[in-house]
C-alpha cells in the first residue's frame, strides 16, 4: 500500500476517476460530458471547415499558377510558431470579443482557424505544385484548358496530400480547442481547468483522460476518412509513384537529402 | 472594461528583469526537453531501424503520445510526478519530441544507401564502426531536421506548461489574462515566436557547420 499523506495510491486514484466519470451528474446538463464534448467537436469542425475553404482555396490556386509559393510557405511556417495559448488569451481579453454573448467561442474559433490554416495551405500548395511535369504536359497536349487541368488533373492528384493536411489540422485543432475553456468557452477543457482551480486531482485527471480519448478518436477517424475519400485510381498511382521514388533514392549515388 | 493598448512600452521597461528571467526559463525548459528527447530518441530510433518488428509499435506509441493534447498530458502525468513540478512539465515536453525525433532518426538511417554500408564493410569496419562512423553521420541531416521541428514545437508548448506552474513566457500570458491587460500577452507571444525563429536559425547554422559535405554534394549535383 502507498504511504500516507501526500502520496497517491494509484488504484484508489483510478477508481475515484472511474467513479467521477461514471457518476450520473457528469452525463447531463450544460456541464455534462455530452454537452462539453459536443461544444468541442462543433468548434473544431467549424474551424477546420473554415480553414479548408480558405487554405485549400489559396493553396491550390497558388500551386496552379506556380507563383508566390516561397513567400506563402515561409509565412505559413512562421504562423506555426505562434503559440495558440497566447492567441486564444489575447483574443479572449479583447473588449470587442468579451462583449459578445459567445465571446469565448469567437476567441477560440478564430485562434483554431489560425492554427488549422498553415498545414492545410502548405499541403494543398505543395500537392498541386508537385503534380508530375509529364502528367501536366500530357494534359496540355490533349487540349485541356487551364481550368480543366486544374479540376480534372491537378486537384485530384493533390487530394492525398490535401487530406493529410486536413488530418493534421483536425487533430491539432480538436486537441488545442481544450484551451478555449481558459477564456470561458465551455468545452471538455472546463473539467481540467475546474479541477486545477479547485486542486481536485481526480477531476483534472478525468477531464484530461476524456480529452485524450477524443483526440485519439478524431485522429483515427480522419485517417479512415482520408483513405476512403482518396479515389482508388489515385491511391494506386501514389503507391506506384512512392515506390518509384523509394527505388530511385536507394539507387541514387551520393548522399541522403 | 478595457485591456489597454496592445503594447504599453512603460510596462515593458519597468518589467524588463522579470521578462528576461522568464525568457531564460523558457530557453532552459526547451533545452532540457530537447536534450532528454534526443538522448531517448536516438537509441530508440536505432533500435526501431534495426529491429523491424519493434518499429510499428514504437512509432505508434510515440504517435499516441503526440496526439494527446498538451494540457491533458500534463494533467495525466501530474498525479505521478507532482502537480506544479518541473518534472511534470519536462515529461510532457519530452513526450512530444519522441515521435518527431524517432521517426526522423529511422528515416535518416533508412536513406543511407546500401552501397555505402557495403563499402565500409569491405574496408574492414566492424558493425559498431559502420553505425557510428558511416551510417549515423549520414543520417545527421534528417536527425537535425527533426530536431528543428521538435524545438519549434516545444517552444510553443512550454507556454501551456505555465498552466501547471512551470512555463517561462507562458507566465506572462497568464498574467495578462488574470489582469485583463494586453501587454504581457503580446510580449509573451512575440518573444515566443522570436525565440522559435532564433532557435531554428541557430540549428540551421549548426547543420551547415556540422555537415560540410552536404553543401559540397549539392553543389556537385547541381
Amino acid at each position: 500500500m502507498a504511504a500516507q499523506g501526500e502520496r497517491y495510491n494509484p488504484m484508489n486514484f483510478l477508481s475515484e476517476v472511474a467513479k467521477y466519470l461514471t457518476s450520473r451528474s457528469q452525463w447531463s446538463g450544460l456541464d455534462g460530458i455530452p454537452n462539453l464534448l459536443t461544444n468541442q467537436v462543433e468548434i473544431s469542425a467549424l474551424a477546420v471547415a473554415a480553414a479548408l475553404i480558405t487554405g485549400v482555396g489559396a493553396g491550390v490556386l497558388l500551386g496552379h499558377s506556380r507563383r508566390g509559393g516561397f513567400a506563402v510557405l515561409n509565412a505559413a511556417n512562421a504562423a506555426r510558431a505562434i503559440p495558440s495559448f497566447a492567441l486564444i488569451t489575447l483574443l479572449g481579453i479583447q473588449p470587442a470579443i468579451v462583449r459578445l454573448p459567445e465571446g469565448g467561442l469567437v476567441a477560440t474559433g478564430i485562434a483554431m482557424w489560425a492554427l488549422a490554416v498553415p498545414p492545410v495551405l502548405t499541403n494543398a500548395y505543395v500537392g498541386t505544385r508537385d503534380v508530375d511535369a509529364d502528367v501536366r504536359s500530357a494534359a496540355i497536349s490533349i487540349g485541356m484548358t487551364s481550368a480543366q487541368r486544374f479540376w480534372k488533373v491537378e486537384l485530384p492528384l493533390a487530394m492525398p496530400l490535401i487530406m493529410a493536411g486536413a488530418r493534421t489540422a483536425a487533430v491539432e485543432v480538436v486537441a488545442t480547442a481544450t484551451l478555449g475553456a481558459y477564456v470561458g468557452f465551455n468545452d471538455l477543457g472546463s473539467i481540467i481547468f475546474s479541477g486545477l482551480a479547485l486542486h481536485d486531482n481526480v477531476e483534472t485527471f478525468s477531464g484530461a483522460f476524456t480529452v485524450a480519448l477524443l483526440a485519439l478518436a478524431v485522429d483515427g477517424l480522419m485517417l479512415l476518412a482520408s483513405r476512403t475519400l482518396t479515389p482508388t485510381g489515385i491511391r494506386a498511382s501514389t503507391r506506384r509513384r512512392r515506390r518509384r521514388s523509394l527505388l530511385a533514392r536507394r539507387h541514387a549515388p551520393g548522399l541522403p537529402g | 472594461m478595457s485591456a489597454g493598448p496592445l503594447v504599453q512600452w512603460s510596462w515593458i521597461s519597468s518589467e524588463k528583469g522579470t521578462i528576461l528571467s522568464l525568457l531564460v526559463q523558457h530557453v532552459e525548459l526547451t533545452a532540457i526537453a530537447i536534450a532528454i528527447g534526443l538522448a531517448i530518441s536516438l537509441p530508440l530510433g536505432i533500435l526501431a531501424w534495426r529491429a523491424r518488428p519493434v518499429r510499428a509499435p514504437l512509432i505508434g506509441f510515440a504517435g499516441v503520445l503526440y496526439v494527446i493534447p498538451s494540457i491533458a498530458l500534463l494533467s495525466l502525468v501530474a498525479p505521478l510526478t507532482g502537480f506544479f513540478s518541473i518534472t511534470t512539465a519536462e515529461v510532457a515536453l519530452v513526450s512530444y519530441t519522441l515521435l518527431i525525433l524517432v521517426r526522423n532518426t529511422v528515416a535518416g538511417l533508412d536513406s543511407v544507401p546500401e552501397e555505402v554500408e557495403e563499402a565500409a564493410r569491405a574496408m574492414g569496419y566492424s558493425s559498431p564502426q559502420v553505425l557510428f562512423k558511416v551510417q549515423l553521420p549520414l543520417a545527421l541531416p534528417s536527425i537535425l531536421a527533426g530536431t528543428r521541428v521538435a524545438t519549434v514545437t516545444v517552444i510553443g508548448l512550454v507556454n501551456v506548461t505555465a498552466l501547471l506552474g512551470q512555463g517561462g513566457l507562458g507566465q506572462l500570458i497568464i498574467q495578462g489574462f488574470t489582469e485583463d491587460f494586453n501587454t504581457p500577452v503580446v510580449v509573451g507571444l512575440v518573444l515566443s515566436v522570436l525565440l522559435a525563429g532564433v532557435a531554428d536559425a541557430l540549428l540551421v547554422l549548426a547543420e551547415r557547420a556540422g555537415i560540410p559535405w552536404l553543401r559540397r554534394a549539392s553543389a556537385t549535383t547541381r
